[in-house]
């Protein structure tokens, strides 16, 4: 079901949490919020979730207004950080506790109830473990549980708070994959919260880059991280390299010569110019370049990531290299040019 | 070769943990604290038994059949009936509304709980016979359409109350609040009204703090003294509970009467410590799974 959002504001004790955010999701999507600690985007979940009220604004669920819908009447399905399993009862109890609980006349026979929970079970790969109690498993486990749980009652929406916050880096790689492939056999929309870009590239249709309050970008993985509309967008998602640059002639200059990246149509003046350690270019000579002394450099998986120092008052630039360029260039003077960049105004 | 490679392991062991004491210091401490229970708690305890059975098991039974002793049990049984029920429901609510919600006036509501642990027992009965005795408002209000509640089986109740209130709420508070609201709000998205809610999730994880601050309550409300003594008027036969019959007939000379009856308040405290270890160990256990996240 498609979710819309429309300028929503929410204050928590006078304290702002959230400025009049806007925002469509579409049906049968997998969307990611993302953003550091702070920037609104689990209160927000909260909101659609009905499980916190809005100070302004309002949701629609489809065509229908849910703004003030209680959490009960919007049938969500919300999956917890710390899974939040009531571990008084078993695995298949709990799974099916949203069909168990509804009143006799939505309610579907028990022994249907008990059906659809196996199902469930199966789907997430759980199968035979249903007599066990949430303390008998293992964190992913858990939080696999709490996905059947959530998607027994046919959510209109799944609500996933940073479902693998709690777990180790390689359980959450593998989690990952699996919900990317339960979504795409169940189709559910799915709306889930992480403060972990990798998470949000590689999982989500769309990335919705929240700071302090507000949606800075909503895109595709490949839109956010190619073209980011914003300084803290660039910064936030992937690395990234800041340099205070000069506008002249159409060009930009590092201190007092241009290195050989056009900007046409810029204002003149004072700018700040990104780029990625990956998008550069290593120069023999330097006719129009940047240039430095490698001040450090460390290996990362199949690269060298060289830390290079352009000059006093800046911050040391980074740049990833293959491993044979990089062999031993250690305190050498090293020149180079960003080969895609962006522009953004102080 | 060998001998050198055992003299740092010997070291070690001579070292051993930095919290353990030396032996000497860890007996004497044991040995304080064993001849310390032998002294104050074990002793008077089996003096009170030995004293009960002094004149035999014959007149152990006579006096228990006393009906004036018999009607303080029956008070004692009822008193405790009504109050801790009232305060199971009470001390639940209070603890949900501290532990869940936040709202103006929590630290007060909390420090109000602990009240009754801090005022003595003898005022908390006084405050009952200032609010409906002959010369208060309420009492002779009260008293023209009938009702009568000092010196009789409400007063009690009250005073027994108010004695014995924190006893639930304390034992919830901190259980309730270290659970937080995440398997409510869990319960809620799928659907569960709030009833349900308390019904199959709230109350389930907190039943084995529940029933252990309901056990002491009830041995608190059996054992009650001081409030109960200023509310009751003493009418034997009618508004004695067990420790007030105690008094009396110790006041009377009458020692195995006296220590008969007291010797079921200790049995009841007994089996509420038997009761409140095997709690305990199951309780710990549910604790220790709920962390083991």
């Amino acid at each position: 079901m498609e979710v819309r959002v429309e300028k929503l504001r929410k204050e928590f004790e006078r304290f702002p949490a959230l400025h009049h955010v806007s925002l469509d999701i579409r049906s049968g999507e997998l969307i990611a919020l993302l953003g550091p600690s702070g920037s609104g985007k689990t209160t927000l979940l909260r909101l659609i979730s009905g499980l916190e009220a809005p100070t302004e604004g309002k949701i629609f669920f489809g065509e229908q207004d849910a703004s003030y819908k209680s959490v009960q009447e919007r049938n969500i399905g919300f999956v917890f950080q710390h899974y939040a399993l009531f571990r008084h009862m078993t695995v298949l109890e709990n799974v099916s506790f949203g069909l168990k609980i509804r009143p006799a006349k939505r309610r579907p026979a028990a022994a249907e109830i008990k059906k659809r929970a196996l199902e469930l079970l199966e789907l997430v790969q759980l199968s035979g473990l249903e007599k066990r109690y949430p303390a008998q498993l293992s964190g992913g486990q858990r939080q696999r549980v709490a996905l059947a749980r959530a998607m027994a009652v046919e959510p209109n929406v799944l609500l996933l708070d940073e479902p693998f916050g709690a777990l180790d880096a390689q359980v959450r790689k593998d989690l990952r994959k699996w919900l990317r492939e339960i979504h795409d056999q169940t189709g559910h929309t799915t709306v889930f919260v992480t403060h972990d870009q990798e998470e949000a590239l590689e999982l989500a249709d769309r990335i919705v880059v929240m700071s302090q309050g507000r949606i800075e970008q909503v895109g595709t993985p490949d839109e956010v991280y190619d073209n980011p509309n914003s300084p803290f967008v660039f910064g936030f998602i992937g690395q990234s390299n800041c340099l205070k640059v000069r506008i002249s002639n159409h060009e930009v200059w590092f201190e007092d010569r241009p290195i050989g990246v056009p900007a046409p149509g810029e204002r003149e003046g004072e700018a700040l110019l990104y780029f990625r350690p990956h998008d550069i270019q290593i120069l023999d000579g330097c006719g129009g370049c940047m240039a430095g002394v490698v001040a450090s450099s460390r290996r990362v998986a199949g690269t060298r990531h060289v830390e290079v120092d352009v000059g006093s008052g800046h911050n040391p630039v980074e740049i990833e290299l293959p491993p044979e360029k990089a062999a031993g260039i250690d305190r050498s003077r090293i020149a180079f040019r960003p080969t895609k960049w962006k522009i953004f105004r102080p | 070769m060998a001998h050198d490679a055992s003299q740092p392991q010997q070291r070690l062991a001579r070292v051993g943990k930095a919290t353990t004491e030396k032996p000497a210091a860890r007996w004497a401490l044991i040995a304080i604290s064993l001849l310390f229970l032998l002294l104050m708690l074990f002793l008077p305890l089996t003096a009170v038994f030995v004293e009960a059975f002094r004149k035999g098991l014959f007149a152990f039974i006579e006096a228990l059949g006393d009906p004036e002793t018999f009607s303080a049990i029956r008070l004692t049984l009822i008193v405790a009936g009504i109050a801790v029920p009232l305060n199971l429901v009470f001390g639940i609510a209070a603890a949900w509304a501290i532990a869940k919600f936040e709202f103006k006036g929590k630290a007060f509501l909390t420090t109000l709980i602990d009240l009754p642990f801090s005022v003595s027992p003898v005022i908390s009965g006084l405050v009952f016979v200032l609010l409906f005795g002959s010369h208060s408002v309420l009492g002779p209000f009260l008293q023209s359409y009938g009702i009568k509640i000092l010196f009789a089986v409400p007063g009690l109740v009250l005073a027994t109350v108010f004695v014995t209130f924190p006893f639930v709420a304390r034992e919830l508070i901190p259980l309730m609040q270290e659970q937080g609201t995440a398997d409510e709000e869990a319960a809620l998205s799928l659907g569960a009204s709030g009833w349900q809610t308390f019904w199959y999730v709230t109350l389930p994880n907190i039943k084995w703090g529940l029933l252990y601050g309901v056990l002491l309550c009830n041995a608190r409300a059996m054992g009650e003294f001081g409030a109960v003594s200023v509310v009751s008027g003493h009418i034997r036969g009618q508004t004695n509970t067990m420790p007030l019959q105690v008094e009396i007939l110790y006041n009377e000379y009458n020692f195995v009467a006296a220590f008969a009856v007291a010797t079921l308040l200790a049995l009841l405290a007994l089996v509420t410590l038997v009761l409140k270890t095997l709690l305990e160990m199951r309780y710990s256990a549910e604790i220790a799974a709920s962390r083991r996240h």
